[in-house]
């Protein structure tokens, strides 16, 4: 057989057949639904009278609207309760494993699915929901798919899906002190635009790459799709192997060697062919932040917002939207932005490695006046590994509210909102006009660490410097 | 299952919505998501764009009173990007829509559009200005999309656009939502199921 790609490998063994107008009829090992995109599917069913195939294969949480703060049922939000006791009924009715608010597992999707071991390398796993990608740090092809593909898997356990190409993105050398995999996501998705993966798959590849640990190489590939790849992965290896072994839903004693031993093959073979290769020294990242509405608007914290003048001509509305939008000065630093809200959390950097880097930093400092700063954990398991560690008394002396798990304000179908044209340093994914809960709001993604130095600094800084030398602040 | 309708040809008015990367939730803002189906979407298209703080009308082209009643809409490249959200497209398509002419299209968008069997024409960087052009010019034009050309016509000009084989091939033989055919591999399911170690051995299930 040819050397092939992992993404080959696991496309070809789940390959159904060849549907007529010539996708790929794919077989989807894990399933995974939230309260957002899955009730109408449900619904689908019901209406034609389907059952769900391999209930075995699906599994639920509830993350997108329940509150941060108090937590008893019902909630306020009388359509928020609804979609929670929705979620609840449906995966009774049809015997899914749902792991509910105060199960003690409850956390945003795509944290459930790794603590759990629910996340294999060689797996297919879709997921209402575009971030669904991040699934892809351990070697599984992950993907979002919209409500009426849920219901395509409840019913068969199976996509109609068009074949990728594969784009393997290297990344080599050493990253400069006080840069993170954030900053390594941002500034891909900077050099490669929002739109340069549509119809690739993304493997991400080299020294920066293999030397991340899990939690680092989810926060990459989470955001693939916001650089247009709905999947990005990482060939599994040790560190893969590591993280799994005793999770709750791994395989356990024989089963556990014949996994590993089928894992370590999944990876890429050499001379296997790729549709692009892209190649990014890893001297060149440097702590990245957005200045714009869109994840490709991002430039290095020392750098200035670009100038509607300097920009080529095509670029220049969208460039004169975004500093419209986010009330920035063209050519002018990023730097000393007034911030309102600090935003720790979402499916990016809510993890306990974000939060440990956090603390770290933040011990003995305060929030600076008037901001408020918001730490919300991915999951349960993580708040409270975060408050065996004592973190969270790190994070509350420090001025921050520290919640309970959820995606929260990173899209604010919660509580969780900002307020008129507030400014958020955020932890987030998506800097979209109004995806913070207020159409006016203004968002700059950046590190966990550098949200961090916003909150103490008051203005969006760099944290080598808030927080003293390089050295004190990298991994 | 009942049968679904060919989409050969969508013939209507257009209406401009400007940019590129025009995401999910600017189509639809996720306040809009708590809900439980989707009957109720067509309110929340557009609206934070549409519509100030206070409430009142921000001159937005979905609200010109010529334009009630357009079925395609005609934007800009990426369109659709972000959030997997199906209720973009749902939305389009309560609120009237049957195509959407673009630069290009994010991929769940673009697959969640086509189930609904919502055309999404890409035309290059000048064929689409033309077409913008002509739309905002008239809201009277009549765009005529001939799917299995791939092309639209207004204004006495015909312009060739780019529809995957994939998605055209659904659309005009009315199998763009695949469920029927999906159902029809059952023993092949299995078949691969059972071929996979990590299912077979009830996998993560336990």
């Amino acid at each position: 057989m040819p050397p092939r790609t992992l993404f080959d490998k696991v496309w070809d063994a789940h390959t159904v057949r060849t549907l007529e107008n010539g996708q790929t009829q794919l077989f989807i090992g894990t399933h995974l639904i939230h309260e957002v995109t899955s009730p109408q599917a449900f619904g689908m069913l019901d209406d034609l009278g389907l059952a769900v195939r391999m209930p075995e294969r699906t599994f639920a949480t509830v993350d997108h609207i329940v509150p941060t703060d108090v937590r008893e049922e019902p909630f306020a939000d009388e359509l928020a309760d609804q979609m929670i006791k929705a979620l609840r009924a449906n995966c009774e009715r049809h015997g899914i494993t749902y792991f509910d608010l105060h199960s003690g597992l409850q956390g945003i999707v795509h944290m459930v699915g790794p603590e759990q071991g629910i996340t294999q390398p060689g797996s297919t796993i879709a997921c209402g929901d575009s971030h669904t990608s991040t699934h892809g740090a351990f070697g599984a092809i992950a993907f979002g798919i919209g409500t009426s593909q849920v219901r395509d898997v409840l019913a068969t356990q199976t996509l109609a899906m068009s074949r990728p190409k594969v784009r393997r993105i290297e990344v080599n050398g050493t990253l400069p002190p006080g840069v993170y995999a954030k900053d390594v996501i941002l500034h891909i998705i900077r050099t490669l635009g929002v739109n340069g993966g549509i119809g690739y798959a993304y493997e991400y590849a080299g020294d920066v790459f293999d030397r991340m640990s899990m939690e680092e190489r989810m926060t990459v590939c989470n955001m693939s799709i916001e650089g247009g790849a709905r999947c990005g992965y990482v060939n599994p290896d040790q560190t893969t192997i590591d993280y799994l072994e005793g999770r709750p839903y791994a395989p356990q004693g024989a089963e556990w060697e014949a996994a590993v031993e089928r894992w370590r093959a999944l990876a890429s073979d050499d001379g296997a062919h790729y549709d692009d290769v892209t190649v990014i020294d890893a001297a060149d990242i440097a702590p990245t932040v957005t200045w714009g509405i869109n994840p490709g608007q991002a430039i290095a914290i020392d750098e200035d917002v670009p100038h509607p003048d300097r920009v080529r001509p095509e670029e220049r509305a969208g460039v004169l939207e975004a500093l419209a939008h986010m009330k920035l000065q063209g050519g002018a630093p990023i730097r000393g932005t007034k911030v309102d809200v600090a935003f720790l959390g979402s499916c990016t950097n809510a993890r306990l490695s974000d939060f440990r880097e956090v603390a770290a930093v933040l011990r003995g400092r305060r929030v600076a006046p008037g901001v408020q700063a918001i730490a919300v954990p991915g999951s349960t398991l993580v708040k409270e590994a975060c408050e065996r560690e004592g973190i969270d008394r790190v994070l509350i002396d420090a001025g921050f509210e520290w919640r309970a798990a959820g995606c929260s304000m990173c899209l604010a179908m919660n509580p969780d909102k900002l307020v008129g044209d507030q400014l958020c340093a955020s932890s987030s994914n998506r800097n979209f006009k109004g995806r913070q809960g207020s159409a006016t709001g203004r968002t700059v993604l950046m590190s966990p660490v550098m949200v961090a130095a916003a909150a103490v600094a008051g203005v969006v800084a760099d944290a080598r410097e808030v927080f003293g030398t390089a050295e004190a602040v990298s991994a | 299952m009942a049968a679904i309708a060919p989409v050969r040809t969508v013939v209507g008015r257009g209406v401009v919505v400007h940019g590129d990367d025009i995401d999910t939730d600017r189509i639809i803002p996720a306040r809009f998501l708590r809900c439980v189906t989707f009957d109720d979407l067509a309110e929340g298209l557009f609206v934070d764009v549409r519509f100030d703080e206070d409430g009142r009308q921000t001159g937005h082209p979905l609200d010109a009173p010529e334009r009630a009643g357009a079925t395609v809409m005609v934007s800009g490249r990426n369109f659709g990007c972000g959030s997997s959200r199906e209720h973009a497209p749902q939305a389009l398509a309560r609120a009237g829509f049957r195509a959407v002419i673009a630069g290009s299209f994010a991929e769940i968008f673009f697959g969640n559009a086509t189930t609904l069997g919502m055309v999404c024409l890409a035309l290059g960087d000048a064929d689409l200005a033309a077409v913008q052009a002509a739309v905002d010019a008239d809201a009277a034009a009549e765009l005529v999309i001939d799917v299995d050309e791939a092309s639209v016509r207004v204004a006495g000009h015909t312009y060739r656009g780019h529809l995957p084989d994939t998605a055209r091939s659904a659309l005009v033989k009315g199998s763009y939502d695949p469920l029927a055919e999906l159902l029809g591999a059952d023993a092949a399911i299995g078949a691969v199921a059972d071929a996979l170690p990590y299912v077979r051995a009830g996998g993560a299930a336990r």
